[in-house]
């Protein structure tokens, strides 16, 4: 508490370097909450809890980015969902969709998976191939689609685990000079003939739809090629996409703390002053009261509270301010008990003034710089009781918060599994919000705390 | 943890030169913390049987008719001596609903009857049975599982508070002597840096680390023998390695740092400079005078901290899957049983207040202007 003014504050903290780094590292915060919003459809996350709108990514796999360390490089995920359409409409008519892929990796891939919705009438012949970089020409499938009398849409997926496909990858003993039992059709389509490991380079996938005497068509064709690598941040257990998670979590982490930290603030400095500054028995019983909230076992207080009540985000913010504004009251208090004796806060009583204004006017001014500094230091604490209460499994499930995302972590024994793509993304956004905001504060303080200086 | 003993050490050194300046008014003083920590506790109770209230009546409900049926299958003599089915589900329900009015149960939770009963009971440390937990040794008395989980969160997380403020002490004496230096400057920035990484994701990492890299440690704190072997307790303290290691690893430096700025701060003062220039040497110094007069907050945080380790357990616990208090708490919570919540609220608020109550107290003692006086 001092007489120092704004524009000092503010040149003191311009050269305080850890000021300077929280200030950076809360902007590329910000600017990551923005391209979250704007980047990612709400409805994406809106469906993190939702299984089915996250079938065709894979499950627990790595960050792609990764084979560039690795030696052995490992398939990474491909959706590939633009093929080359060409389509022959007559007496026979046929609709081709035609999958690029290149394929270096020293592993085969999990699983091939084609998704497809056809508009046809009567039953068309559905032929699916692969030519492989030697030249080999593999045929896969060949099979009917249902009959219907009249114009129809069939939405299939075919799995490359289908017994037929697996049949008749499996038939081509001839060309490989291993035998072929009991192999799975990706094993089969991705190996070299003379030796069972991947044969690297450029595949085409075709896809034909035959049928005689009426039009056919193919729509959202997507051909996936299961891996074990996906993304910048990789997939989780249940197949979701952690990059939108810990995009998402960075405005809601910043929209908790903020709130929480400028209530608690606001509220524990206007409580405080109000109860120095009118001091005796107000003051007594004012903070009285604090000394109860104060006591009051704040975690278990937490849980109990979102199990019995409710877990909304919104409910889980005012519940943190309930015993967040504590301190700060009892800091303030003691403040503005020195304030008040100074010349002009008598001067201002002497004229008459109204007390609302004598505690606006000439209290509040003098306590901002503890307030901000105050707010700065409150936000990690919010964001890391939220994020513990989610990773407890109570916070929000429509929200994709950072302790949500360690929780199903936790949950499936990511840990122990060794899926560290899984635990360390999203702690360190937890410890870099918070860093943010401790340097900050701990610059803030150092200039309003003379006593630490030196 | 570091924000509420900062509070405390700004308020309380507030407090003290205000109101403390007689021992009358350290009389009065403790006569009003007393009244305000019971206050608390029961305020702390009765929002808590208020909020899960509803819940315990239906439970309680099925208690008393689970009762009376095991009662009826232990004894079968009463089935057979009724003839029709009916004529037996009629007095199944009058048994129920007897038992029901001898308990009290057919007034709501929130009746004055009710509510001071519970109470009562909940002051006399009467918690009743578990609804579905049971201690290790499967009693469900609440009482007995309490007591079994206590001794383990104490000796996990007081062993570490000590360790952690011994460590801290000597790290912060030294840094706060020697205000900018390199061991300053590390101390400082890792106790800024490691205030804002959750404790239990660093535990999540070092069960990464240490128990799937690395395989030293097991990743699940829980020993696989029961209790009554006697290799147990060798078993618990292994176990118990990864736990300690990264509650220290986290815990020491917001310690140092507290120790360091009273340090800085009594390092300034006229006294240390006077003995400075008298050319007393300077670990005498920092460790005879300097340290002795920041004594007091520091026994005071000390003392705060060995008991509050007991509650702020919860998150850590259930990360190492630590059999104590925290782990219970949290298994209660997710299965809702009532009376372990109950039980256990009240436990650690206990702790949490009597730790309150005593750093306030140690505050007084160790500040000499209360002592003597004026």
């Amino acid at each position: 508490m001092s007489n120092i003014t704004p524009q000092e504050i503010r040149r003191e903290f311009a050269r305080s370097k850890i000021g300077i780094a929280g200030i950076t590292i809360l902007l590329s915060l910000i600017v990551t909450s923005i391209l979250a919003v704007i980047i990612i459809p709400v409805e994406t996350f809106k469906e993190w809890n939702d299984p089915s709108s996250w079938l065709e990514y894979p499950k627990a796999a790595i960050p792609a980015w990764t084979n560039i360390f690795l030696a052995e490089k490992i398939p990474e995920h491909k959706i590939l969902n633009s093929p080359k359409i060409t389509n022959i409409q007559g007496d026979i008519s046929l609709t081709s969709h035609q999958f690029d892929l290149d394929y270096n990796y020293d592993d085969f891939p999990n699983d091939m998976i084609y998704e497809f919705s056809a508009q046809y009438e009567g039953a068309p012949l559905l032929q699916m191939s692969v030519i492989r970089p030697d030249g080999v020409k593999l045929d896969l499938l060949s099979a009917s689609l249902p009959y219907s009398d009249s114009q129809t849409t069939h939405n299939e997926r075919i799995f490359s685990t289908d017994r037929t496909v697996q049949k008749n990858a499996a038939m081509n003993t001839e060309l490989f000079a291993f035998s072929l039992d009991g192999m799975s059709a990706e094993d089969v389509v991705f190996s070299q003939s003379n030796l069972h490991i991947p044969l690297n380079g450029h595949y085409i996938f075709v896809v034909n739809l035959y049928s005689v005497g009426s039009e056919n068509n193919i729509s959202e064709s997507k051909l996936i090629i299961g891996g074990k690598a996906f993304g910048a941040m990789g997939t989780d257990e249940l197949r979701r996409d952690l990059a939108v998670g810990l995009l998402w979590g960075t405005p809601l982490a910043l929209f908790i703390g903020l709130v929480v930290a400028i209530a608690s603030v606001v509220m524990g400095l206007l409580y405080g002053i109000y109860a120095g500054y009118r001091g005796k028995k107000t003051d007594e019983v004012m903070m009285r009261f604090n000394d109860v909230v104060y006591a009051l076992p704040a975690l278990p207080f937490l849980i109990i509270l979102s199990v019995t009540i409710s877990n909304s985000i919104f409910l889980m913010i005012g519940f943190l301010m309930i015993f967040g504004w504590v301190g700060i009251a009892k800091v303030s208090r003691s403040m503005a008990l020195q304030i008040k004796t100074r010349g002009y806060v008598e001067a201002a009583n002497m004229m008459g003034q109204k007390n609302s204004k004598v505690i606006l006017k000439h209290i509040l001014p003098q306590l901002l710089p503890y307030a901000f500094a105050s707010i700065a230091i409150s936000v990690p604490a919010a964001i890391t009781t939220e994020a513990g209460l989610s990773f407890l499994g109570l916070g929000d499930p429509t929200f994709p918060t950072w302790g949500q995302i360690l929780h199903d972590a936790n949950e499936y024994g990511a840990a122990a599994r060794g899926l560290w793509w899984w635990i360390v993304p999203p702690g360190m956004m937890i410890a870099v919000t918070g860093l943010a905001f401790v340097f900050i504060g701990n610059a803030l303080d150092a200039i309003v705390n003379p006593k630490l200086k030196r | 943890m570091l924000g509420r003993l900062g509070d405390l050490v700004n308020y309380t050194s507030y407090l003290n030169r205000d109101s403390m300046r007689s021992l009358v008014a350290l009389k009065r003083y403790v006569a009003t913390r007393m009244v305000t920590m019971f206050g608390v506790l029961m305020v702390t109770l009765l929002l808590t049987i208020a909020l899960v209230g509803s819940n315990m009546d239906t439970i309680l409900k099925q208690g008393v008719t689970f009762q009376v049926r095991s009662e009826i299958t232990d004894n079968p003599a009463i089935a057979e001596s009724f003839s029709s089915v009916e004529e037996f589900e009629e007095y199944v329900q009058g048994q129920i609903e007897q038992r029901i009015i001898t308990f009290g149960l057919d007034e709501p939770w929130h009746s004055p009857q009710r509510l001071g009963l519970s109470m009562f009971k909940i002051l006399t440390l009467d918690f009743g049975h578990a609804t579905f937990l049971t201690s290790d040794l499967g009693s469900s008395d609440v009482k007995d599982i309490i007591l079994e989980k206590l001794p383990r969160t104490i000796l996990l997380f007081t062993t570490a508070t000590i360790i952690i403020s011994i460590i801290g002490i000597f790290l912060g004496a030294l840094s706060g002597s020697r205000v900018g230096s390199v061991v300053d400057r590390i101390t400082s920035s890792f106790a800024i840096i490691s205030s804002s990484f959750p404790v239990w994701w660093i535990g999540m990492l070092m069960i990464f680390l240490f128990a799937f890299v690395y395989q030293i440690f097991p990743a699940r704190a829980t020993p696989a023998i029961p209790p009554s072997d006697p290799a147990y307790i060798g078993a618990l303290l292994y176990h118990m390695a990864l736990p300690l290691i990264t509650i220290v690893m986290i815990g020491f430096g917001a310690w140092a740092y507290l120790v360091r700025n009273f340090m800085v701060g009594i390092m300034q003062e006229d006294f240390i400079l006077a003995k400075k220039t008298i050319g007393i040497r300077q670990r005498k110094i920092i460790y005879k005078h300097a340290l002795k007069n920041a004594a007091p907050p520091i026994i005071t945080i000390l003392a705060l901290s060995l008991s509050g380790s007991l509650g702020g357990a919860i998150i850590t616990e259930a990360v190492f899957d630590w059999p104590g208090m925290g782990r219970l708490y949290f298994e209660a919570i997710t299965v809702m049983d009532l009376p372990v919540i109950i039980g256990a609220t009240y436990v650690l608020t206990v702790f949490f207040l009597a730790s309150i109550f005593i750093a306030d107290l140690l505050y007084g003692y160790f500040d000499p202007r209360v002592r003597t006086g004026n």
